[in-house]
């Protein structure tokens, strides 16, 4: 037992869990005697301390630090110890490992479990409002399903489903033999189920769970009971692994990839991670600001949103939605360059206008910085700054729409195989023009008065979220499947999960749309009579929705444990991370690759795009092994 | 394909223009923003169309075929032209809303010559309505009374959290903010009685603060103002 609780595992990560909380009681404790505050143990004080501190005792005891402790105190350490990659079982997945494969997985698999139970909660939600008046819930489990849902499927989910797939292929798609910073990228990961765990554990707080919406506007969030705490610090320990992961990826990107592997060869899966790691560097940083300021209020009394202090109200949304506009960047952009590899690959041509295509990423990143006070249009900040924000919001759709076309001329003329990861592909295509368009209407200002906080906003973002970003996950983790598992999914499973998805996704929200100009407000638990049909009909086309996400699940249960053995390369794609067997070996390449062209150089007679003759051994990463890049 | 997308475009727009998406249309600030949404609908169609028709075109004719397995596209990497086209096209389409849009703010927010001052005040889970009076005590209730064909500017305040006062048939809205004074301007159109909505989550009570705005004729609205003037003196 004793040699159980000094390796690094769960048991010592129990061990120093219970000893982060005994350290924060007295730690709280001690600074209340020296205050000589009454009551001198308070437990809500505590609670936050430890929801602060016990985290970072938790991931010490796991072993994340293992390593940076050995070498800060001077010890011996194991650089080139590689007994912590690849995985043999499933338990292996549940330690920590510093392999960017097992990372990816263990990323996919967390944040599709924050899917089903954030899934969940909205099949809740409908249930409630399938009828007006009260059905299941109270205000306040109601006001607190939708802001836990909210909160998991963009923190939880679609950020980090995004970073574990790219985690996983982009070293294999640029050549490289790991993430620049392994152990960096293994922390990364597991700052995410401490930030699941707070937020769902925020049920069982005092007073319900946090219930002010995924945006927690000041001054309700800073008035709120304990619950909102969970938010405030998950959404801390949820940015820091999203802003160490970008920084990974940046350098990654910049420093690893293999020679001749030029920034115009790399794959726009690539260049979308190069962008969105730019965006949430910059970004994220303000979403943590936003929090602590609410945090420091709440908890200290800061007064920063106290209006009767000379606090500012309208300061938590400006800083707020500076991340959270570009935040809907960072949930989409990655599932661009995911659309961009399958559509190329199944319509068998090269993205039609590449450069266009990375170019307009990049001009997304910087125009997503000067539109975010388009969600304040009726907030009550200066009116004069609403015809700016217009402006730039309606230009952001110039480059939306290059990619739309660009991606519509790269079906022109292929030869399209209709198989699953093809179909979500153009799902996305059809569903996110939809969001786009509404986002359109929404830029103009007359309108947004009109429905800002109405179910069309909600309508919106699904189209854009669900439609958009949620169908480049499904086929992405499709066309990625036989990589990733070495077994090929079930087709015919695979399709029908498509049509119930397609089919339930519109019956769901597009009707929203029309409630919402008809005046239904959004985050209510009860509506007036008039809106009764409508919702009953929405609530009856979610639960098929909600049904089709369990063909998915079975689809992929069974066939990593039973699928046939997947070839290593079924799609004949050029990319480099279909030319290595599936699944990739422990250090991805054998051989260093040489790139010699580009990505998707399809119908080119007897083009490729790496080559292998080169018979130098690949390096894992940390061993200082630098190599040419040329551009 | 062209036929087929000039005939899926003019059905959308004539469906999109007949179908009744708004509430009653009870303000001229209304009229103004249905017309813009009319506006939208007519630039936003085809352009929905015509990426639908070209994926189902390109599902229908180049899907892969029996026998096809092996066969790839052809190398097409570009075309400039093709591409400065629909940079430009877009470009254009947007220029022109985002003007029409601005116009349209720039009426509803135009101030009248004659005006009339409600003060709304949100707290949890409740509107009251201050109507001033010159030299005197104002006027205070929870049921709001606006005379038609009046311009009425409402300066919004809250004494708790974020609230939105939101009257669905006037079409504006705009969040009550502790610590600023919010404002907003219509002129009701049509008698009669509509709902007030709070738009903002405010707390467990949110979905619960709905009021009702009447409006009511010039002479009725006055005989209302002098009787509450009595109830106040009193």
């Amino acid at each position: 037992m004793a040699a159980k609780l000094r390796a690094p595992g769960w048991y010592r990560a129990g061990a120093f869990t219970l000893l982060g909380i005994a350290f924060c009681f007295g730690l709280t404790t001690l600074i209340r005697a020296l205050y000589s505050y009454d009551p001198l143990i308070d437990g809500y004080a505590i609670t936050v301390v430890a929801m602060l501190g016990a985290p970072f005792f938790f991931l010490v005891g796991l072993g994340t630090f293992d390593y940076w402790f050995y070498w800060a105190a001077g010890r011996p350490t194991r650089a080139e110890d590689h007994s912590s990659h690849g995985a043999k079982s499933w338990r292996d997945y549940f330690k920590v490992n510093t392999d960017h494969k097992v990372i990816g997985i263990q990323y996919v698999c967390t944040s599709f479990f924050f899917m089903l139970v954030g899934g969940a909660m909205a099949m809740l939600i409908r249930a409630e409002l399938a009828a007006p008046g009260a059905q299941f819930v109270n205000a306040q489990t109601y006001n607190g399903l939708f802001s836990v849902h909210a909160s998991l499927l963009i923190f939880l989910f679609i950020i980090p489903v995004f970073a574990g797939l790219a985690n996983y292929v982009l070293p294999l798609m640029i050549g490289a033999p790991d993430m620049a910073f392994p152990r960096l990228n293994a922390l990364s990961f597991w700052m995410l189920p401490v930030a699941g765990t707070l937020m769902l554990l925020s049920f069982f707080a005092p007073g319900g769970s946090f219930a002010t919406g995924w945006t927690a506007y000041a001054p309700l969030s800073t008035d709120a009971p304990l619950g909102q705490m969970m938010f405030t610090i998950g959404v801390q320990f949820a940015g820091a692994s999203s802003i160490a992961t970008a920084l990974n990826f940046l350098v990654t990107i910049i420093t690893m990839r293999a020679p001749g592997m030029s920034f115009w060869r790399m794959p726009l899966l690539v260049w979308a991670n190069f962008s969105t790691s730019l965006l949430v560097v910059i970004a994220t940083p303000f979403v943590a600001a936003s929090q602590f300021f609410v945090l420091l209020d709440w908890a200290l009394g800061f007064n920063f949103f106290n209006a009767a202090r000379g606090g500012d109200v309208l300061m938590y949304q400006h800083v707020f939605w500076f991340y959270s506009h570009p935040a809907v960047y960072i949930m989409m952009l990655p599932g661009f360059g995911i659309v961009s590899e399958i559509l190329s690959v199944k319509a068998r041509k090269p993205i039609f206008g590449y450069r266009m295509m990375a170019f307009s990423l990049l001009a997304i990143v910087v125009l997503g910085f000067s539109v975010w006070a388009h969600h304040m249009f009726v907030s009550g900040m200066q009116a004069w700054i609403r015809v700016p924000m217009m402006i730039t919001t309606a230009i952001i759709a110039i480059p939306t729409g290059i990619k739309i076309f660009s991606w519509l001329a790269t079906l022109w003329r292929g030869v399209l195989k209709l198989d699953t990861p093809m179909l979500f592909a153009l799902g996305f295509l059809t569903m996110f023009t939809l969001g786009g368009i509404s986002g359109v209407m929404l830029a103009m200002i007359p309108v947004t008065i009109y429905v800002s906080d109405t179910y069309f906003i909600v309508a919106h973002i699904h189209y854009v979220l669900f439609g958009g970003s949620l169908f480049t996950i499904f086929a992405g983790v499709y066309y990625w499947f036989p990589k990733m598992t070495g077994r090929m999914y079930d087709e015919r499973l695979g399709k029908i999960h498509f049509w119930l998805t397609f089919v339930g996704f519109n019956l769901t929200f597009g009707p929203m749309h029309v409630v919402g100009l008809q005046g239904m407000p959004r985050r209510v638990a009860d509506y007036a009579e008039q809106f009764a049909g409508w919702n009953l009909f929405i609530s009856m086309a979610s639960f098929v929705l909600g049904a089709s996400t369990l063909v998915f699940v079975w689809n992929m249960v069974a066939s990593w444990r039973a699928g046939p053995k997947a070839s290593s390369n079924p799609w004949r794609a050029l990319t480099l991370e279909w030319q290595v067997s599936s699944p990739p070996p422990i250090f991805n390449f054998d051989a260093v690759p040489t790139v010699v062209g580009g990505p998707y150089e399809y119908g080119v007679p007897g083009a490729v795009h790496g080559i292998f003759n080169s018979p130098v051994e690949a390096k894992p990463a940390g061993s200082l092994v630098t190599r040419p890049t040329k551009e | 394909m062209v036929v087929v997308g000039v005939i899926a475009s003019a059905i959308g727009i004539a469906l999109g223009l007949w179908i009744d998406w708004f509430p009653a249309q009870a303000s001229t600030q209304a009229k103004e923003i249905d017309t813009l949404w009319d506006v939208l609908i007519i630039a936003s169609v085809p352009v929905f169309v015509l990426v639908m028709v070209v994926v189902g075109t390109a599902i229908i004719k180049f899907r892969q075929r029996p026998g096809e397995e092996l066969k790839d596209g052809p190398p097409t990497h570009g075309n400039t032209r093709l591409e400065v086209i629909w940079t430009a096209l877009p470009a254009i389409i947007i220029v022109g809303l985002v003007i029409y849009a601005w116009q349209v703010l720039e009426t509803i927010d135009k101030k009248p010559s004659s005006e009339m001052v409600v003060v709304v005040t949100g707290q949890q889970f409740t509107w009251t309505f201050e109507y001033p009076q010159p030299g005197g005590k104002p006027v205070r209730t929870n049921q709001l009374y606006v005379p038609q064909g009046q311009s009425i500017e409402f300066k919004i305040k809250s004494v708790d959290v974020i609230h939105d006062f939101w009257v669905p048939a006037f079409r504006i809205k705009m969040d009550a903010v502790p610590g600023i004074t919010g404002s907003y301007r219509i002129t009701p159109t049509r008698t009669g009685d509509y709902a007030i909505v709070c738009a903002e989550l405010c707390g467990l009570g949110h979905s619960t603060m709905r009021q009702t705005a009447h409006v009511l004729s010039r002479e009725r609205f006055d005989a209302w103002m002098v009787a509450q003037q009595k109830g106040a003196a009193s």
